[in-house]
């Protein structure tokens, strides 16, 4: 993986569907993120997004970013929309109505995933409708303010969750939502990470070729939410992976298998200890946390089969 | 040739639904709308109907999915009841923004708690100002000719608007009546395949949904608000063309011997089909009462309404919904509407038939005898529940 990303800019399109002069946040991982997976998806598309960050920064009324068909409708719904659009695309097909090739892709951040969409989002993975689910996860609402979702890790301070003299923020663990998707049976759930690119615009491309629902999981760093410079955000996804916070893996009709597996753990501390967010915590907890990742990543490398 | 069938209302909408030839149909099981999906369900189960039926996991998701389908180009209906279209509320406001013509019948039901299946306009009310056209109808010949009149009227390229057709559930949805029905190529002629000049497509890509600042999102509203009173042009037109190819002719204010009639009610639903009797009995009797029904709910029909009732000296509303704490919303309605008429009947209100409580023959002409009393008494604006029991 290290030598082929010295050649990145060489190997990659440099059509945008996903085009510059949107209103992100500098440094904001999750435009990143979605930029590759345009990249990797190609112009035969529609896209479907969930309300959040990333249409409120690319859509604002009279300006889009998108050179791609385009769709907004609610926050908890991306996923039912993008059914609706595939049902739809299937029978006007079978009665005859010319159409052009486009897989439907959805996106929605950790609270429109974890949270208020998840219901929606389960109903159209048991459904097994034709079509890629992509989770953008900051780790909490980002577009409100910073307010926690069940995809805040343990610990972190946010703003309906925050530290303080008697709380160190949040209190439970982040919900494992890539399980939840592979406990559909769906084909395809991955991991992947802004961070590792080539990673990441390969496993859109195997999601989008499986017949069926598949699961992208998108660890995305938001400096803004994070209280980190902008100039970390890579750096940041790539120690989420180096510690075990974030592994990378996909599993693949129900076959795991670890996509990075570093030789040898960081301690978690490296990658809490740049973050304002945990800037509270103490080594007690700190310990809690490694503990925790090293159970949980080897839990991981057990379904792996390593 | 046209075939005469026994057929439940229920059933003849789901008929109507496929003799226009949908694409998609996603819905969510709610009491009483199963009756139109089930039957949707096993046409299609059938290959009677070319159609995806998409089974979703809440009435939320049923209207999310024919947001998609309907922006996928697909000709797109669902159905729903009481707290059904209350749970996908927000997105039934994203139908009419987007301009999806999205085709929806409505078993109106009375909304928890206490939990009743049973027929009111409760839901109908709540979703008011939701930017849909809407259209009640009174029994199940209307139920099968009004949804084929929706689809034709939300597709129309100068509406492009959602349609609700309201049918009182129970005693409208689950009744088998006589139905005709047309042969399909009569249909086809009718109601050809449509085209929505904007679809998500590759080849054009359109972004749709955006998010508007305040510098323009009063504008996106008002074009919205222009295009639902426009429809009303586009309906007439519809009810005449479906008047001259069937034979049934359907107006946005009915009036049922209102010549002459000092004393007016007004209902909406299959209500109004039990007060057209009472007005028979109380016409023998010698007394001047007609009956007016609201057919056309959204746009409402300022002009012909104003021209139906001006020239009676009472009108009786009758409201199918509570608005606690406030006047019944149709009568609160109607009102506004005379208000600035120099000659108007006085208005009294009353709200009944709530949670699927019968008004018989007797109630309305008890209804009509109290309202006169009431207009004597000159007890205007009072809020009077009709048969309360003590």
């Amino acid at each position: 993986m290290e030598a082929v990303n010295l050649y990145a800019s060489r190997l990659v399109t440099r059509r945008q569907s996903f085009t510059p002069g949107h209103r992100a946040c500098s440094g904001c991982g999750e435009a990143l993120a979605v930029k590759l997976v345009m990249k990797a998806l190609g112009r035969d598309v529609i896209v479907v997004m969930a309300t959040g960050c990333m249409e409120v920064i690319s859509t604002q009324l009279p300006y889009t970013a998108w050179e791609v068909p385009w769709i907004h409708t609610l926050f908890e719904n991306a996923a039912t929309v993008a059914t609706g659009i595939e049902s739809a695309r299937k029978a006007l097909l079978r009665k005859g109505t010319p159409l052009s090739k486009a897989k439907v892709v959805a996106m929605g951040g950790d609270g429109a995933t974890f949270d208020i969409g998840a219901g929606a989002l389960s109903g159209a993975f048991e459904r097994g409708h034709d079509f890629l689910y992509v989770c953008l996860d900051n780790e909490a609402y980002m577009n409100t303010g910073i307010q926690r979702s069940s995809a805040t890790p343990f610990g972190a301070s946010t703003t309906t969750q925050p530290a303080g003299k008697v709380s160190f923020g949040q209190s439970t663990w982040k919900k494992n939502m890539p399980a939840i998707a592979v406990a559909h049976d769906i084909p395809y759930v991955a991991t992947a990470c802004h961070s590792y690119p080539f990673d990441l615009m390969n496993k859109v491309k195997k999601a989008v070729a499986v017949e069926g629902p598949s699961y992208l999981h998108i660890f995305a760093v938001c400096p803004t939410g994070w209280r980190i410079p902008t100039d970390m955000t890579i750096k940041l996804g790539r120690s989420a992976v180096e510690t075990g916070v974030f592994p990378l893996y996909e599993v693949d009709n129900g076959k795991y298998s670890l996509s990075y597996n570093p030789p040898e753990l960081h301690p978690v501390i490296d990658y809490l200890k740049p973050q304002g967010r945990f800037r509270h915590l103490t080594p007690e907890l700190v310990d809690k946390i490694q503990q925790r990742v090293c159970r949980e990543y080897a839990r991981l490398k057990e379904k792996c089969g390593k | 040739m046209e075939r005469r069938v026994a057929f439940e209302s229920s059933f003849a909408i789901a008929e109507a639904a496929k003799m226009a030839d949908i694409d998609v149909c996603a819905a969510y099981p709610i009491t009483p709308q199963t009756h139109i999906v089930e039957r949707i369900a096993q046409l299609v189960a059938d290959g009677e109907l070319d159609a995806n039926y998409v089974p979703v996991e809440s009435e939320h998701s049923a209207m999310s999915s024919c947001l998609g389908s309907s922006a996928a180009g697909a000709r797109t209906f669902i159905a729903t009841a009481g707290q059904g279209l209350e749970l996908m509320h927000e997105a039934v406001y994203v139908a009419s923004g987007m301009r999806l013509p999205i085709v929806m019948a409505v078993c109106n039901r009375a909304l928890s708690v206490p939990l009743s299946i049973w027929g009111d306009h409760s839901d109908v009310m709540a979703v008011r100002d939701t930017g849909w056209i809407q259209m009640f109808v009174e029994n199940a010949q209307q139920a099968f000719d009004l949804t084929l009149c929706a689809f034709h009227i939300a597709e129309d390229p100068g509406v492009l608007l959602p349609t609700m057709v309201h049918i009182d559930g129970f005693h409208l949805s689950h009744v088998v009546e006589p139905v005709l029905l047309p042969d399909q190529e009569e249909v086809n002629k009718f109601l050809p395949r449509y085209h929505h000049p904007f679809v998500l497509d590759p080849n054009n890509p359109v972004t749709m949904g955006d998010f508007a600042t305040p510098a323009l999102y009063t504008e996106t509203k008002v074009g919205q608000d222009v295009a639902l009173r426009n429809s009303l042009k586009v309906i007439l037109r519809v009810f005449q063309k479906f008047g001259e190819e069937f034979g049934r002719h359907y107006s946005p204010v009915e009036s049922y011997k209102t010549e002459g009639a000092d004393i007016l009610l007004l209902s909406m639903g299959s209500f109004s089909e039990v007060a057209m009797e009472a007005v028979d009995g109380l016409r023998e009797a010698g007394e001047k009462v007609g009956l007016v029904r609201l057919r056309l709910w959204r746009p409402f029909p300022f002009e012909q309404f104003r021209q139906t009732v001006s020239r009676a000296r009472l009108l009786i509303v009758l409201d199918r919904a509570l608005s606690f704490g406030g006047p019944g919303p149709v009568c609160s309605e109607v009102q506004a509407a005379l208000y600035h008429l120099k000659e108007r009947p006085e208005v009294i209100g009353f709200i009944g038939g709530l949670g699927g409580r019968d008004i018989s023959v007797n109630g309305f002409q008890d209804m009509i005898h109290r309202g006169i009393d009431k207009a004597e008494q000159g007890k205007f604006g009072e809020v009077e529940v009709f048969d309360v029991r003590e």
